[in-house]
């Protein structure tokens, strides 16, 4: 269903699900992520994209193998065709840093503050590429003039805190390549940065790819950086995949209702002055409703309280990812699809219900 | 300067004149943290307080409401000068304006029910008790899109677009002249995030009260203000008509930061100047926000130089010498720029002079388009 990358894919997630304990007397156990599906080729950005809760940021985590024992994990990552869910933590820090490293949100809390960055890109270095300290200290400077860092030579000596925020950034980054890993997650990497400084760091990532190869999932909630940065993007509605489209398919004719809502939600450069000179109100499109919890994996489509072309089928079945009746993309190779049993067609109207559209 | 249009000589809602702001900084310097700024907020205008963190733009909201003490300059709301009142002298006058925080979660007490922290303002004020005060109350959850079973709520029972709901019930609750609102959608998603700025823009327009929305989100203040001013480091750069400031830009710092906010349209992005290697057309500022941390010396002087020249693309000589007057063009922009002609033609941040900069310094292809061609 999702052979997007075919034999390319250097990370391969299949039917990945996690879950928690509920608490004591509480609604029993939460469901962050449900059947989720996705692959990953080397030079490529995936953009997993959602709101808060919607379970991108534990996907990122689970794939990581970052998750506390209390979670459970289900389904299968495969990097590079080796399995990575089940394996043990010794195999895991083999693979992470090396293989498939990671980003965060915030870089103050995720850099030590009482090592140079020099140490700590050193550490990656010497732990698996046994390089000796004059070398690990030798490479750091190199990599922080990759990620962009004016003056390396000085910078390498320097504190976390003698820096600033899109600086950190930029040595997280430095950090997550240092061994030239295969893939590489970033979460939220500029949620934290202000807009110009998010400007640098983003062409960073984008250099990364191009000159490494790396292959980059990219956690977001921010439909600008997804559209500057994405080549495919996986929407994610409470804990499942809603759609997973090329970017310019995905923008230009999102199939699935929650989509097109979440594009029509963020306010459009010009779009007050057009209603205003056309004597409308200026209104964003609102989604009407709350997130549902988790709690149960329903056999029903989530969205459908919140959807204004919800049925009875909506309610009664679980609708999966696959690709819409009507005209393929703009790459034929890489197909759009939709989990809606009702999906939008080029003009926003839902499609009516077909029978082998049924699992 | 701007006197904003007033009915009948009224006094604009608020009116900031040469605000200074200076903390105590480490050793022998002071942090200008804002430093002259001047703004008027007119009858049931909304003005955009824009800038990225660090240039000053919350503390000018603290200062506007008084939750902190200016160093300089005058606040006027409705007219009354509210810059060196004491606290008690205030507290008539603090119905008149009100502030919305970022994050709702933080400023609700979590202890008292939806309907007290609503009604707290009123019967501060003893504008309502009784039946009446009930009735007042019921009216504001409903005007502000909340059922009236969340009343008996305590605030962790809300999500967070309902908390922000009650926010702005309570900072309504007492018909104020001037809503201070500080990042109010910044904290929420983008579906609920579209919930309340429609809501402030329906209770704004019904309303009529003049709104100082301050925010890093280009886009949710374009949907929302009349008027922008943006900050940097201290001081208001560019002041213009949202439409205006967001199809030319003049300051080539207001152009830097209308470009790098990225679309969330890959066509436009693609438009903008091709692949992602080439930057696609935005302009890309070196470094990050300088310290407002000023030798002592220099304080109460004027700073001598035009602060965005170390990160300006297009910095001469003059921008480190001579610090840029604010001037008022003709259309009543306001702009503080040597490069800016006074005539209101204005430089292209995106095209800079041959100089010597990084190596990394951002190829222009020469076809690249600009925000400029943002047309609404």
């Amino acid at each position: 269903m999702n052979d997007t990358a075919g034999s390319t894919a250097v990370l391969r997630v299949r039917d990945l699900s996690v879950s928690f304990r509920g608490e004591e007397g509480g609604d029993g156990d939460v469901h962050a992520v449900d059947g989720l599906s996705f692959d990953v080729a080397p030079g490529e950005v995936l953009a997993v994209v959602g709101e808060s809760g919607c379970g991108k940021s534990v996907t990122s985590l689970a794939v990581m193998g970052l998750l506390p024992p209390t979670a459970r994990v289900g389904g299968s990552v495969a990097l590079r065709g080796r399995e990575l869910a089940g394996a043990d933590e010794k195999e895991l820090r083999s693979v992470r840093g090396r293989e498939m490293s990671m980003v965060f949100q915030e870089p103050m809390t995720s850099l030590n503050p009482v090592l140079t960055v020099g140490r700590q890109i050193g550490e990656v270095l010497r732990r698996h590429q046994g390089l000796g300290r004059r070398e690990a200290r030798q490479r750091s400077a190199e990599l922080l003039e990759t990620v962009g860092i004016p003056d390396p030579g000085r910078r390498v000596d320097e504190y976390p805190h003698q820096l600033s925020g899109g600086m950190r950034q930029r040595v997280m980054l430095a950090v997550a390549v240092a061994c030239d890993p295969a893939v590489l997650i970033a979460d939220e990497p500029t949620t934290a940065l202000d807009v110009t400084v998010q400007a640098g760091v983003l062409d960073v990532l984008g250099a990364l790819r191009e000159r490494l190869g790396t292959a980059i999932v990219l956690i977001t909630h921010d439909l600008g950086v997804v559209a500057h940065t994405a080549d495919r993007v996986l929407v994610m509605y409470a804990g499942r995949a809603v759609e997973h489209a090329p970017v310019e398919d995905l923008f230009a004719t999102p199939r699935h209702p929650y989509t097109r809502g979440l594009l029509d939600a963020v306010p459009r450069p010009g779009g007050r002055a057009a209603a205003l000179a056309e004597g409308r109100r200026p209104r964003l499109r609102e989604i009407p409703g709350l997130v549902p919890g988790l709690e149960t994996q329903p056999d029903r489509c989530t969205f459908a309280p919140r959807c204004a072309h919800a049925d009875g089928l909506c309610t009664s079945r679980r609708p999966l990812l696959q690709a819409p009746a009507g005209p393929v993309g703009e790459r034929p190779d890489a197909p759009h699809t939709a989990a809606c049993w009702h999906p939008l067609d080029v003009t926003g109207a839902p499609a009516e219900a077909t029978e082998e559209a049924a699992p | 300067m701007t006197s904003q249009p007033t009915a009948g000589g009224t006094p604009p809602a608020l009116e900031v004149r040469g605000l200074v702001r200076h903390f105590p900084g480490p050793g022998r310097s002071t942090v200008r943290a804002v430093d002259g700024v001047s703004l008027t907020v007119g009858r049931g205008e909304v003005v955009g307080l824009v800038g990225e963190s660090g240039s000053g733009k919350s503390t000018v909201g603290q200062c506007v409401v008084r939750l902190d003490e200016p160093t300089g300059g005058t606040v006027r709301i409705g007219g009354v000068d509210v810059t060196r009142l004491s606290r008690r002298r205030l507290r008539p006058l603090r119905k008149d304006f009100h502030l919305v925080y970022q994050d709702p979660s933080a400023s609700l007490d979590p202890r008292m029910s939806v309907a007290r922290i609503v009604a707290e303002p009123l019967v501060l004020h003893r504008l309502a008790r009784g039946d009446a005060l009930r009735s007042r109350v019921a009216e504001l959850l409903e005007q502000v899109g909340l059922r009236p079973e969340l009343a008996e709520r305590r605030p962790h029972e809300l999500s967070g677009g309902q908390r922000q709901r009650v926010s702005i019930a309570r900072a309504l609750a007492v018909d104020p002249l001037l809503l201070v609102a500080d990042e109010p959608t910044s904290a929420l998603d983008v579906s609920v995030q579209a919930s309340v700025l429609n809501l402030l823009a329906d209770l704004q327009r019904d309303r009529g009260f003049g709104c100082l929305f301050i925010t890093h989100d280009l886009a949710a203040v374009e949907f929302l203000a009349d008027r922008i001013a943006v900050m940097y480091l201290g001081e208001i750069v560019e002041q213009a008509p949202a439409a205006e400031l967001f199809t030319a830009p003049k300051h080539p710092y207001t152009q830097a930061l209308l470009s790098a906010v990225p679309v969330p349209d890959p066509a436009v992005q693609r438009a903008r100047g091709g692949s992602p290697a080439e930057g696609r057309g935005r302009i890309v500022l070196h470094g990050d926000l300088p310290s407002p941390v000023f030798p002592r010396t220099s304080t109460g002087q004027a700073v001598g130089y035009c602060r965005f020249h170390t990160r300006c693309p297009l910095a001469v000589e003059r921008c480190r010498t001579e610090a840029p007057e604010h001037r008022t063009l003709p259309g009543g922009r306001q702009v503080a720029c040597h490069l800016v002609e006074d005539d209101g033609t204005a430089p292209d941040a995106a095209r800079p002079r041959p100089r010597t900069l990084e190596p990394q310094a951002p190829a222009q292809s020469a076809d690249s388009t600009t925000d400029v061609d943002r047309k609404p």
